[in-house]
């Protein structure tokens, strides 16, 4: 069998978006959430928190950057579509994620008393460009919907995808942390995980009804039979993460990382679930990736810089988390 | 009132470029500079250079979370207000972006965390390698946004086919005619941006009275660099205007405002150019000068506007903003020479010098600016030269939208460039006085890799 680039290329891109977003999803997850937990924290608290953040979260972003750029690249005539059809949740987007972003910075820096104003704009900041990736997924699953019911379902999700990275974001803190801090963070993801929960149920009943293409991949069998472990198997993670809440920390903090992988493990089971329903297309229902897709000469010279470079660069965030593991301690420069 | 979308969204794009540049302006030159205060204290052992990089590591660190939000921005502009750009020259244009998300952001950003976090976490070696992959980083994503920029100037190395643009020589597209004299125009514009910030940050402490050998350092590695780099980027200037005639003629007849073709032409040092007449008004200029600049000879024949008319970019803007640049340029060299010279002959910075260089720190931002105006709306009417015009590239949105949109990030903008100066200001005043007192991290309970031993010592 001969490989057919032009098929193969545009099915590899794809696969390597659909891991950016995933891996963004999960590692900007966490100290969004941990921006948005700012608000129930204590001044000290609040910087052991930005400790245990502080040397991942511009990496982190870049995998965001990488997802764009590999939709900008990979796919030009979606990337148009998507985002001219999410001009002003972009907008909003765009502008939580300064915010935090130069927040996180200006609170270490600026005189005493106008920290408290910079903690503000980081939870805000980070509470913004929360709630408006869940809404973009809102609105993106129902096709890239207009009208009120999509804004209250978009409004829905975002309020869901908040609370989830809210829970990544004490998931991240239990290991990250010891003490009081990390008994709160025990309870903030008890109470963030309902909504998880809630908004992962929600985008998974709507998203077939709101396609009846989507609807026919799901319920026919015997695919159904090979997609339960799916729900089945997101639904016993949460039961069992929200079981251990009941039990953390333990003794010698052992687990501690534990909770931040099931829920890893929970995004990415929901994340095969959208590829599974949107496969092939980049624009529900509109534009396929092949359709969208750059000239396969273009995408080949992406790909051969992308397969040695990947790998390196998974080595050294490796690296990167690896020096700066175990519990975090106060952040200086010196 | 119904808002024209073509405009909002140049200037919308316009205000978000603009924003942008002037945190890699600092941070890719910055890089260099601690790398080089870093080296001098493995060499020296002297904690002087420790604390000039301890200081100007913070300020790395927040011009490069300002990059890094404001780069982010960036990525989805081309999507939600120009899509047809990426439909027509996105063959070209997203290899170069990806490549520079590839091999430079990665890269910055996760060697970042080591470099500001990691000092007492890793070997003295790891940290001083990690600050050399950080500023590697920072200049290969000037390299590939350059190149695309400057493919976008002066395309090279493609083909149309059903009117999108398809590669047909990488090398030739990445080194196409302009990109080798605008990546080194733009390195050193970052090399003197940072250069006068340093000296000017360190003029302010030494005007509040900070004699501290750090201070010292800091202002002697600033006034001295900026002494090396503006003699060669005016000479790399010129050299990459002389390629602008080549290559864009309307760019250069619009820079100096010079409506005819013709030989012996002036220097104008002001004027004001009126697009309806084709002339300009009020023109002090010194004769032949323009020739002799541009061709190397008195009688030399200079193209003019009147070869390009309906399609060549708006005058003013051009006119003024090369002005700007050059005076600025000349500005720099003046008082960074004049520096030299005290600091060198004398050991000393005269008070006078101290005072003009503190509004000095801005010049290079005042300069980069000016520069960028001039050369990216001397690209207009196309968005890129010959393949498509600017307009074409615009996407369906509301201009209302585009409005509101504009209005958020210019406020937004300005509450973070007056906190970012602010806290510039405050971080300096801060080094000032804790002065050469500042605690080291020797200080600290943890076991130090780092080779501290020398506190306490100093000769």
């Amino acid at each position: 069998m001969t490989l057919d680039w032009p098929i193969l290329l545009p099915f590899i891109f794809a696969g390597l978006m659909g891991l950016a977003i995933l891996i963004y999803v999960v590692l900007d997850g966490f100290d969004l959430g941990i921006g948005i937990l700012f608000a129930f924290a204590g001044d000290e608290e609040q910087d052991t928190m930005i400790a245990a953040i502080g040397p991942f979260w511009d990496a982190n972003e870049t995998w965001l950057v990488l997802a764009v750029g590999l939709l900008l690249v990979a796919f030009p005539l979606a990337h148009g579509v998507i985002l001219t059809a999410l001009y002003l949740p972009v907008f909003v987007l765009l502008f939580g994620l300064i915010l935090r972003g130069v927040a996180f910075d200006f609170r270490a820096k600026v005189p005493a008393h106008r920290k408290q104003r910079w903690n503000r704009a980081f939870f805000a900041g980070s509470l913004i460009a929360s709630l408006a990736q869940g809404y973009m997924l809102g609105v993106y699953v129902l096709g890239l919907a207009t009208g009120l019911p999509a804004m209250v379902f978009g409004a829905l999700v975002a309020l869901c995808l908040a609370a989830a990275y809210a829970a990544m974001g004490a998931a991240w803190l239990i290991y990250k942390t010891e003490g009081e801090l990390q008994e709160k963070a025990v309870l903030w993801l008890r109470s963030a995980l309902v909504f998880t929960a809630l908004g992962m149920a929600a985008v998974s009943i709507a998203t077939p009804l709101a396609s009846p293409r989507i609807f026919d991949r799901w319920f026919v069998l015997p695919d159904m039979v090979y997609l339960a472990p799916l729900p089945i198997l997101s639904a016993l993670l949460f039961a069992w993460l929200w079981w251990q809440t009941f039990h953390l920390p333990k003794a010698n903090d052992r687990h501690a990382m534990l909770p931040f992988l099931t829920l890893a493990a929970i995004f990415t089971l929901g994340f095969a679930g959208l590829a599974w329903s949107f496969y092939p297309f980049v624009v529900p229902d509109r534009l396929t990736i092949w359709q969208a897709a750059s000239a396969p000469e273009s995408l080949a010279i992406i790909l051969v810089g992308t397969l040695f470079v990947l790998p390196v660069i998974i080595g050294y965030s490796f690296y990167a988390y690896r020096v700066f593991g175990g519990k975090a301690s106060d952040l200086r420069y010196d | 009132m119904e808002a024209d979308p073509l405009i909002l969204s140049r200037i919308q794009f316009a205000a978000n470029i603009s924003f942008h540049i002037l945190f890699p302006a600092i941070t890719i030159a910055l890089g260099w500079m601690l790398l080089f205060f870093k080296l001098r204290y493995n060499a020296t052992s002297d904690t002087a250079w420790m604390r000039a990089y301890f200081t100007w590591v913070k300020v790395f660190a927040l011009s490069f979370a300002m990059g890094v939000v404001s780069g982010v921005t960036m990525s989805f502009q081309f999507g939600t207000n120009w899509p047809g750009y990426m439909e027509r020259v996105g063959n070209i244009a997203g290899p170069l972006l990806a490549y520079e998300v590839l091999t430079a952001f990665f890269l910055e950003a996760v060697f970042l965390g080591i470099m500001l976090f990691g000092f007492r976490r890793v070997s003295n070696k790891v940290h001083t390698a990690a600050t050399f992959l950080v500023a590697f980083g920072t200049t290969m994503s000037a390299f590939w946004i350059l190149a695309l920029n400057s493919w976008m100037q002066t395309p090279a190395g493609f083909e149309m086919r059903d009117g999108v643009a398809h590669a047909t020589d990488w090398w030739a597209v990445i080194f196409n005619p302009s990109f080798p004299y605008r990546l080194v125009h733009m390195l050193l514009a970052s090399g003197l941006t940072v250069s006068f910030f340093i000296a000017g940050l360190s003029a302010l402490r030494y005007l509040v009275g900070d004699r501290s050998e750090s201070m010292w350092k800091a202002l002697r590695t600033g006034i001295f660099a900026a002494a090396i780099l503006i003699p060669i980027q005016i000479f790399a200037g010129d050299q990459h205007g002389l390629n602008t005639l080549e290559h864009q003629p309307q760019k250069v007849a619009a820079m100096e405002a010079n409506w005819e073709t013709e030989a012996n032409v002036p220097l104008i040092l002001f004027a004001w150019p009126d697009e309806t007449t084709r002339t300009n008004r009020y023109e002090i200029s010194i004769p032949n000068a323009g020739s002799l600049i541009l061709t190397h000879h008195a009688a030399g024949v200079v193209p003019g506007l009147n070869d390009f008319v309906g399609n060549h970019p708006p005058v003013a803007p051009l006119f003024f903003g090369f002005r700007i640049m050059v005076g600025t340029g000349i500005l720099m060299l003046v008082i960074s020479w004049s520096a030299t010279y005290f600091l060198w002959r004398r050991r000393t910075l005269p008070r006078v010098l101290a005072y003009l260089l503190v509004p000095m720190t801005l010049s290079g931002w005042v300069a980069t600016l000016a520069g960028w105006y001039t050369t990216e709306i001397g690209r207009q009417p196309w968005l890129v030269t010959g393949v498509m015009k600017t307009h074409e590239a615009l996407g369906p949105v509301a201009g209302g939208h585009v409005a509101m949109t504009l209005a958020g990030y210019l406020a937004l903008y300005s509450v973070l460039i007056v906190a970012y100066l602010a806290t510039l200001v405050h971080l300096a005043l801060k080094a000032a006085k804790d002065g050469d007192e500042s605690p080291l991290p020797s200080v600290l309970g943890r076991p130090l890799s780092q080779p501290l031993q020398h506190e306490g010592k100093t000769p």
